[in-house]
């Protein structure tokens, strides 16, 4: 397994009138050559931001204040702007939620896609139409010869998101960060989509980073997951060890509250209370106003702990013997 | 499309016919002309012929069918005090206002977008703050002040520039054209730039605002994360994705800009259709009013439907509905 993106305790503050949100603080994972890795957290778990960080795009006022990205062995932090461009869609892309405002809703396929291409190789207008119905080809748009001078409103839903995803694909990046690609679209779409975002990844040895709230989801793709809460990584591990066995209460809290666990009838579980503003952390354990299993030591921030290829942040992790609930 | 235009032409006639009433009642209702067009010594013989040749002794539905049917037959009838009819008039005056108001709002557009455009990518910049500040003054400033202001400064204490007129003009298939010579061109450009000065503010504030919202939406970020260059980013989307409210008010502006230009060719003597409109309502000459009057409606009519068919251009979708 060789790794193409090494995130080590990046950290992304936004300066506000108010105070310094540190939306994301302290994050570390490493992704493999063709991994799937799930990212999940409620809204406003500093998920998104992870994500564009990674491609240095976070919105003004905020900026990556520390920490290490490495794409390919290049470190991305401190990189100037023009280099940073050269290498997303390059070497590193990302889809998004949602795929009516994606695209510009004025423009041709063709257009949009021709200036992505554009964006990193100089080819004829021939070859780079021929290598863009090639990638909408294996994306699934039927007739992509025909299709490609539509716009972006003639196209459903799920097609609109299979052609921001081909653009996404058009320069074979090593990485692509999918920002809840499937959230905005009909459960029957959702499944089509996922499962040749799998394929694909296979295929193609595209890493792919899923970020969603979707716990469902990301279970069905993802090998491995990673649990955000309030900006920093509360658990990370083997999809299927984390949903059977947890550590973290928010990460118990995030499974039990799944429809599919429930039995018919009965109420869904749900995680107390609501995501702290960043504003007004405790100074402790983020999750411990929301905790069932909140004791005294929960007033000092947990630190990591590391324990056969899985990791959390907790005082009092569940499901280990001797602290058993 | 062909379908929207023929629709769009009908009512384009409904709207042309409600407007020749309303301006004929209308223009009636402000005074009669008799006591203007003819001297007080006047014989009582000479009154009543006077009356009896410009159709006032008849009632005001007939005269209005009368005036309909000339309209009809491209016949807006003649000036009671030129004596000469009135679309060579309004012909004569259209170029110097044409020139005028083309270059005003034409240079007020392709700048204030541009100044917009970056007051709105670079909200925090000092550059940004000085463009907002301009658009500021441009919208608080009224017209005339800033006309006077400009004569003062320009023509009477630098002495730079002429104060009025037309100066030197070009003919051109029969029509005089000022910005043609370099003469005519120091002429047009202080009423020009007095003109241009509000529709800059208000330009600036449209494609500021435009871009500060396209520039946060979904489109352009992704539009980034392809590694597409910002220059492209702001020529091929933003550009784009910003025009429509920029061509509506850009429409609204050249047709009422044409139409009044009152204050500017005033203050500036510029022998233009804003000047004739206010002489001839100092002596009630109908004709001149009424015939202005629905051809500027005809203009704004006109305009509008350039501005629909240009959203149709760009729109993908409004053509799509329009089919």
């Amino acid at each position: 397994m060789t790794a193409v993106l090494e995130v080590r305790d990046l950290r992304t503050e936004f300066n506000t009138r108010a105070g310094v949100i540190r939306a994301v603080d302290g994050v570390s994972f490493t992704l493999n050559r063709g991994e799937i890795l799930g990212l999940v957290g409620e809204s406003g778990s500093g998920k998104s931001v992870t994500g564009f960080s990674l491609l240095g795009l976070v919105d003004q006022p905020g900026r990556i204040s520390g920490g290490s990205i490495r794409l390919n062995g290049t470190e991305l932090v401190g990189l100037p702007e023009s280099e940073l461009r050269d290498r997303r869609g390059r070497e590193i892309a990302m889809i998004f939620q949602d795929p009516i405002a994606t695209l510009n809703p004025l423009l041709t396929i063709r257009k949009q896609m021709m200036m992505a291409v554009a964006a990193h190789s100089r080819m004829t207008a021939k070859a780079a139409e021929a290598r863009c119905i090639e990638v909408l080809q294996r994306v699934g748009i039927p007739d992509p010869v025909a299709r490609i001078k539509g716009y972006p409103h003639e196209f459903s839903g799920g097609m609109r998101q299979r052609v921001a995803i081909a653009i996404a694909l058009l320069h074979d990046p090593a990485v692509i960060v999918a920002d809840e690609p499937t959230t905005a679209l009909d459960v029957s779409i959702q499944a089509q989509i996922l499962h040749e975002m799998r394929s694909l990844a296979a295929e193609t040895g595209t890493a792919m980073i899923w970020i969603s709230h979707d716990l469902a989801t990301v279970s069905s793709l993802a090998k491995r997951l990673l649990v955000m809460y309030a900006g920093k990584v509360v658990e990370e591990g083997a999809t299927a060890t984390v949903l059977r066995d947890p550590r973290h209460p928010y990460t118990r809290g995030l499974i039990t509250s799944l429809p599919a666990i429930a039995s018919p009838g009965e109420d869904l579980l749900q995680i107390p209370g609501t995501t702290p503003s960043f504003l007004s952390l405790p100074p402790g354990c983020p999750f411990a106003p929301r905790c069932d299993f909140v004791e005294s030591s929960c007033e000092k921030m947990p630190e990591i702990t590391l324990e056969n290829e899985r990791m959390w942040r907790c005082h009092h992790p569940l499901g280990l013997s001797g602290a058993e609930r | 499309m062909l379908g929207f235009v023929i629709q769009r032409l009908l009512q384009a006639a409904v709207v042309m016919a409600v407007m020749s009433a309303v301006v004929f009642v209308g223009v009636y209702a402000i005074g009669n002309p008799i006591e203007i067009i003819i001297p007080p010594e006047a014989t009582q013989e000479i009154r009543e012929a006077t009356i009896k040749r410009f159709g006032l002794d008849l009632p005001l539905w007939e005269q209005y069918f009368i005036f309909v049917t000339n309209l009809l037959q491209g016949d807006f009838g003649r000036s009671f005090i030129y004596n000469v009819p009135v679309l060579e008039l309004i012909a004569g005056r259209l170029p110097a206002t044409l020139e005028l108001v083309l270059i005003s709002v034409v240079t007020a557009t392709l700048l204030g977008v541009g100044l917009g455009v970056y007051a709105g990518y670079r909200p925090d910049s000092w550059i940004a703050r000085g463009i907002m500040a301009i658009s500021v003054l441009g919208f608080s400033v009224p017209s005339f002040w800033v006309g006077l202001i400009l004569i003062l400064i320009f023509a009477v204490n630098l002495g730079w520039l002429p104060a009025g007129g037309r100066g030197e003009v070009v003919s051109i298939l029969g029509v005089n054209w000022s910005f043609l010579t370099p003469d005519g061109l120091s002429h047009i450009f202080l009423p020009a730039l007095n003109l241009a000065f509000f529709k800059l503010a208000m330009m600036i504030r449209l494609a500021r605002a435009g871009t500060r919202e396209i520039m946060l939406t979904d489109t352009i970020k992704f539009a980034r994360a392809a590694g597409i260059p910002e220059r492209q980013i702001l020529l091929q989307h933003l550009l784009k994705l910003i025009s429509i409210p920029i061509i509506t008010v850009f429409g609204l502006e050249l047709g009422s800009t044409l139409a009044f230009a009152v204050v500017t060719e005033t203050i500036f003597s510029w022998p233009g259709v804003g000047k004739l409109i206010i002489d001839s309502i100092t002596v009630l000459d109908r004709p001149v009013m009424v015939a202005y009057l629905i051809l500027t409606a005809l203009l704004f009519v006109l305009i509008n439907l350039t501005v629909d068919l240009v959203f149709a251009v760009i729109d993908p979708r409004i053509r799509a509905r329009g089919a």
